[in-house]
């Protein structure tokens, strides 16, 4: 037999109870996402009317690729690293995974152009500038270990050429380019993972500043 | 300290009209991937089948003996590697810059008895001329086995394949013919694959040892060179087939073709030496810029300067243009 709660529900209003919480680390986590990013900016439905050139849509285009990338992606690490070799239905996952990264690549860098000819970094703007840049290195990095973890001719030379120059910086002493298992690892759980948690933190702070205005054609530096 | 502006202050004054970012979401979500199913059906994707010891053995029996002879010689690429390979102390450095050597050798690998004598031991146990072949040699001084290796080395240039074997001119080569025919045997059986992958485990995933054995041979690296695929050719762009490759490391490619890092002598110490470890300082000190754009002037005022954001808020700027015509 089931126990039966036998206090009484709560009368309390909600915001009343907040208020008699004020030690809460729940409430102050959730008060300072409210401050740093209340819904009506993370999903505004009114934008600067300046909004309406084709350079804003580069950034949603690479977030829709990305979300291609990772669906085949998904599709491919559960089938196992062969399958797509030996199947036409694997094979044609595989030619999705690879078309939208071209295409993650491909907006990534005219979203990156064009967020230097806008500026982008300013009022107070320059860690999500660094952040996006940062987001780049670490997706070039993700397609590398892709790149390598093949298992067909040009995953062999790739890695073959390219041990030289992690070699050379030092870097080949912990990450082995001919080694597949630690390249497969890398590829499908930890690259990934980081390249998501940086566009989620990327995108937050665009969010949370809204876009930036258009460059003042009457003076002053782009700072 | 300054104080954040909240989007009510910076947006004061600014027309706001309705804008869908959930929908817009959506809509590049599925015109994007109508783009990528069909390039996905129409182009498909690379996957050229990967090359064996065993191809390699059978398709250029003789580059496969020079190259195990250059092993047990210590002239191939990786008995001269150093670091993380060996202690060989073929390591790039850069004036006091050197991270190659720092980290030290972390996967080591003896290319003479780990793609020769060992395997040869292995088949010894088949083949008791493989096994008097073997003893002979490791009884045998290192002097007189680099003798028999120069001179057998020489031959090799001359050398012709019939019949499963490697022939030379006669000479005093000790036991490396046997050994080498042995070996080749092995490779055309594919049972060196398995050997250079086996490393004691049931299960591998690591193919150290088998690439750094092919790579040390020229039979892989022409089949890449057809396929533009070496590192003189841009090959980090590119990709087997006609399809496209990593494009985007095309600034790290190029300087592998340009001076300093193509040249023998280079600059201040930089060259085809140490070009790797050369590329790499240079790349990171680039891609530390391009993120610390916004702190640089001159790369932060270029986006003023140059009026491409003119063409990017044309709207933005056109009732200022009407204004200053009129």
């Amino acid at each position: 037999m089931s126990e039966v709660m036998t206090r009484p529900p709560s009368t309390t209003p909600p915001a009343a109870a907040d208020a008699e919480e004020p030690n809460s680390w729940t409430l102050r986590v959730r008060k300072a996402w409210e401050r740093i990013l209340p819904m009506e900016h993370l999903l505004p439905a009114r934008q600067p009317y300046y909004v309406g050139s084709w350079v804003y849509v580069f950034g949603v285009v690479t977030i829709a690729a990305l979300a291609w990338v990772f669906t085949s992606g998904v599709v491919l690490t559960f089938m196992g690293p062969q399958w797509w070799h030996d199947t036409g239905v694997g094979r044609f996952f595989n030619s999705i995974h690879f078309w939208s990264v071209q295409m993650f690549f491909l907006f990534m860098v005219l979203h990156l152009w064009g967020q230097y000819f806008m500026a982008g970094w300013r009022d107070g703007r320059a860690a999500t500038w660094m952040i996006g840049v940062v987001i780049f290195g670490t997706s070039i990095i993700t397609a590398f270990t892709g790149y390598v973890s093949q298992l067909n001719f040009d995953s062999e030379f790739i890695a073959v050429n390219a041990k030289d120059a992690m070699n050379g910086a030092g870097i080949g002493a912990f990450f082995n380019v001919l080694n597949f298992g630690q390249m497969y690892g890398l590829h499908v759980m930890l690259f990934p993972i980081t390249v998501t948690l940086l566009v989620v933190v990327h995108i937050v702070m665009v969010r949370s500043r809204g876009v930036v205005k258009p460059i003042d054609p009457e003076g002053g530096a782009a700072k | 300290m300054k104080k954040q502006v909240t989007q009510q202050e910076y947006y004061r004054g600014v027309r706001m009209v309705p804008y869908d970012l959930v929908k817009e979401l959506f809509l590049a979500l599925a015109g994007l991937g109508i783009v990528v199913l069909v390039l996905a059906a129409a182009l498909s994707s690379p996957d050229e089948p990967t090359v064996t010891i065993q191809q390699w053995a059978q398709s250029d029996a003789v580059d496969f003996v020079t190259t195990a002879t250059g092993e047990l010689a210590g002239t191939t690429t990786s008995a001269g590697y150093g670091a993380p390979y060996n202690n060989a102390g073929g390591e790039q450095s850069w004036g006091p810059i050197a991270p190659q050597i720092w980290f030290g050798q972390r996967i080591p690998i003896d290319s003479a008895g780990e793609f020769v004598i060992q395997p040869l031991k292995y088949a010894s146990a088949e083949s008791p001329d493989v096994a008097s072949a073997v003893s002979t040699w490791t009884a045998t001084g290192a002097d007189q086995q680099q003798k028999w290796l120069a001179s057998y080395t020489d031959a090799l240039s001359k050398a012709n394949y019939a019949d499963g074997k490697v022939t030379v001119a006669d000479g005093d080569y000790g036991p490396l013919p046997a050994m080498m025919n042995a070996l080749l045997a092995l490779g055309q059986s594919g049972s060196l694959d398995g050997l250079l992958t086996g490393s004691g485990h049931f299960y591998q995933v690591d193919y150290t040892k088998a690439l750094m054995f092919m790579g040390d041979g020229g039979y892989l690296s022409g089949l890449a060179e057809d396929q533009s695929l070496a590192g003189d050719q841009w090959g980090m762009m590119n990709e087997t087939g006609s399809y496209p490759g990593q494009t985007w490391l095309w600034l790290y490619t190029m300087w592998y073709q340009v001076w300093p890092f193509s040249s023998d002598t280079g600059v201040i110490g930089l060259n085809g030496g140490n070009a790797d470890l050369g590329i790499v300082i240079l790349m990171t000190l680039l891609t530390g810029a391009l993120a610390l754009v916004p702190l640089i002037p001159i790369l932060r005022d270029l986006p003023r300067w140059i009026p491409i954001h003119r063409l990017i808020w044309r709207d933005y700027y056109a009732p200022k243009k009407r204004a200053a015509r009129a």
